[in-house]
């Protein structure tokens, strides 16, 4: 019984067992808010507006000027699109992580520990919120303006680089939301700390990296590479120089900064998890 | 830590039928940063678990108590895999819970008093499906469970209702019975019924009475609750500065403290102290006496003298406090072997 239900240690069988118990959790909040259509309905359509707010503010600005930092509207709409984006899946489907500092302040992550399944994936699905489709959505609705009022050369090469980004971005943004959680471990009300990376971050990204100082781009690049999530990989989409002098090929790293990114995240979370095990609160 | 216990681990839990929960010199020590100043800190060592062994065999209902902060919970979490022993060898069902918590987390049923196991916004019926789904329980086990569960435990009512608009009583039933959905092979409970009224106290008492004789499942619980023990255990262990005092049958921890029931006689007028040794009158208040006894001795004689010889109305029995019989006991085991305290703060 016990052996045929876990992988044992084995990376694979873990994230294969941490999968199947997010998919369950989800699914159960997933049901429990659909009990609730209008009140589902009001909060989507709410976290909808708040974050379209974020776009109505380029727009207004964009009514007064002709370019920002040298990009018309519809490329820093395409930038917002898919940074907006990118952060919307990463925000549907972890974005419930800043609990885990409550959990840990009245002790029940404890609750957590005691079940047949990995702690990160229940953290991670605890109180899953559809509502937050409302953020995605949002988006996607702006990244489809862009792409339609944009004036490129389309190649097969350009059009992959759209979902490439997207998924890249998302894990990217992920990884920032496990290593901030991780963090919490260490410092437990964290949550402001991760949030100014997370949200902080995805707002930066809406915008040119042209009109930021030299010294946040190269931090966004090389210290948090939030930079891979849009800015690198869509001026050469745009066919825009990017302003620290790299090389062409960087704009196709992506998915590597992706996966290295999330194995450093996994790695922070068990040092975390593992620190408060040993240590106990 | 050794990689040498992996092989053991491997082996699985019907290697040693006789022990089933396994500790052996088990010890956890937290590093504790005290703020002395405005920014200096002191690290001080606290030994909440101090080299504690000791053998649960299958099938045993045990106690576990000890004052607040003795390293009850502790113990627990560290049987549970929640915390990682600092030394010592710790086996539950043959499995380390610090390096397979997860498999073990299959094997073993936990019940916390204070905090619920349960989703908190959901109908409690949802929190049973979800365990269903996540222990991977067949589905007429799983069914077969419940349906008992909902039974004896009087949930029935209670299945749509989300948990936390239930009493503290019915969530605790409701924690019991989500506990035992997978079948448990031990069910650990942390402080059952703090806070339950009488009915519901002796419905969870009989619940796990009936479950350890006809599944044979193995519990560890602590308790702040005398009756708990006595009605449910045949062995306790006192813990206290995270050492194990005592180990054995209750009715030998009142030897051993030395403690004392207490008799409340109702008699139909005032009279002088009663006399009847080796009871002793501790008060008086009009026609009422309390009588002081041993409480390793039988109440029946005492009873019986007392009836015969004096005018009796009604009279009745309390039990020791368990903090007094453990501080007692504690007290006298100092007095006993003082070597054992000053032992204590050296390590």
């Amino acid at each position: 019984m016990a052996e045929t239900a876990y992988g044992g240690a084995r990376p694979y069988g873990r994230i294969r067992e941490g999968l199947r118990a997010y998919r369950l959790i989800t699914a159960m909040w997933i049901r429990s808010t659909m009990a609730y259509r209008a009140s589902f309905a009001m909060t989507t359509l709410g976290n909808f507006a708040a974050t379209a707010l974020d776009f109505v503010v380029i727009l207004l600005m964009f009514s007064r000027i002709d370019a920002l930092g040298g990009y018309q509207l519809p490329e820093v709409a395409f930038l917002y699109g898919l940074s907006a984006t990118a952060f919307g899946l990463a925000d549907l489907a972890l974005g419930s992580m800043d609990r885990l500092g409550r959990r840990l302040r009245d002790g029940t992550l404890d609750t957590l520990l005691v079940r047949p399944a990995p702690v990160l994936a229940q953290v991670a699905a605890d109180r899953f919120a559809v509502r937050r489709l409302g953020r995605l959505v949002q988006g996607v609705c702006v990244l489809g303006y862009a792409l339609s009022a944009l004036d490129i050369a389309w190649t097969p090469l350009k059009v992959a680089m759209i979902p490439l980004m997207l998924l890249s971005g998302g894990a990217i943004f992920c990884s920032v939301f496990v290593v901030g959680a991780a963090f919490q471990f260490v410092a437990q009300d964290a949550s402001e700390v991760q949030n100014s990376f997370t949200y902080g971050g995805q707002t930066l990204l809406q915008y040119p990296p042209s009109i930021f100082a030299k010294e946040l781009v190269r931090g966004v690049t090389f210290v948090l590479p939030l930079a891979f999530v849009n800015w690198l990989p869509a001026l050469y989409v745009l066919g825009r120089p990017y302003p620290l002098d790299l090389p062409a090929w960087v704009a196709f790293t992506p998915p590597l900064v992706a996966a290295g990114c999330c194995a450093l995240a996994g790695l922070a979370w068990r040092a975390g998890l593992r620190s408060y095990r040993s240590t106990g609160s | 830590m050794n990689s040498g216990f992996r092989g053991a681990a491997d082996a699985g839990g019907d290697a040693m039928e006789g022990a089933f929960i396994e500790l052996d010199r088990v010890e956890k020590v937290f590093d504790v940063l005290k703020r002395t100043g405005f920014l200096r800190r002191e690290r001080r060592q606290v030994r909440a678990v101090d080299s504690i062994s000791f053998t649960v065999a299958r099938g045993e209902m045990v106690g576990y108590i000890g004052p607040n902060g003795a390293g009850k919970s502790t113990t627990i979490k560290m049987l549970t895999g929640i915390l990682t022993p600092s030394g010592g060898r710790l086996r539950v069902a043959g499995i380390d819970p610090s390096r397979e918590r997860t498999r073990l987390a299959q094997r073993i049923g936990v019940v916390f008093g204070q905090r619920t196991t349960l989703w908190w916004d959901l109908p409690l019926i949802d929190s049973y499906r979800l365990m269903h789904r996540m222990y991977r329980i067949p589905d007429a086990r799983y069914r077969e469970n419940l349906d008992r569960c909902v039974e004896l435990l009087e949930l029935g009512s209670l299945l749509d209702v989300p948990v936390r608009q239930l009493s503290l009583g019915q969530r605790m039933r409701g924690d019991i019975a989500a506990a035992l959905l997978h079948d448990p092979e031990v069910l650990y409970l942390d402080e059952p019924t703090i806070g339950l009224d009488v009915i519901s106290k002796a419905r969870v008492r009989e619940f796990l009475r009936d479950l350890n004789a006809e599944r044979g499942t193995t519990v560890l619980l602590t308790t702040h609750d005398l009756q708990d023990i006595e009605q449910l255990c045949s062995r306790v262990m006192v813990i206290d500065h995270g050492r194990l005092m005592y180990d054995g049958p209750l009715a030998g921890l009142h030897e051993v403290g030395d403690s004392e029931r207490t008799l409340v006689v109702d008699l139909e007028r005032e009279l002088p102290p009663i006399e009847a040794p080796p009871a002793r009158v501790v008060k008086v208040e009009g026609p009422r006496q309390w009588l002081a006894f041993p409480a390793s001795r039988s109440a029946a004689p005492l009873v019986a003298r007392i009836a015969a010889e004096y005018p009796l109305v009604d009279l009745s029995v309390r039990e020791p406090d368990i903090e007094a019989v453990i501080a007692k006991m504690l007290h006298s085991l100092e007095d006993a072997a003082p070597q054992l305290r000053s032992e204590r703060t050296v390590s």
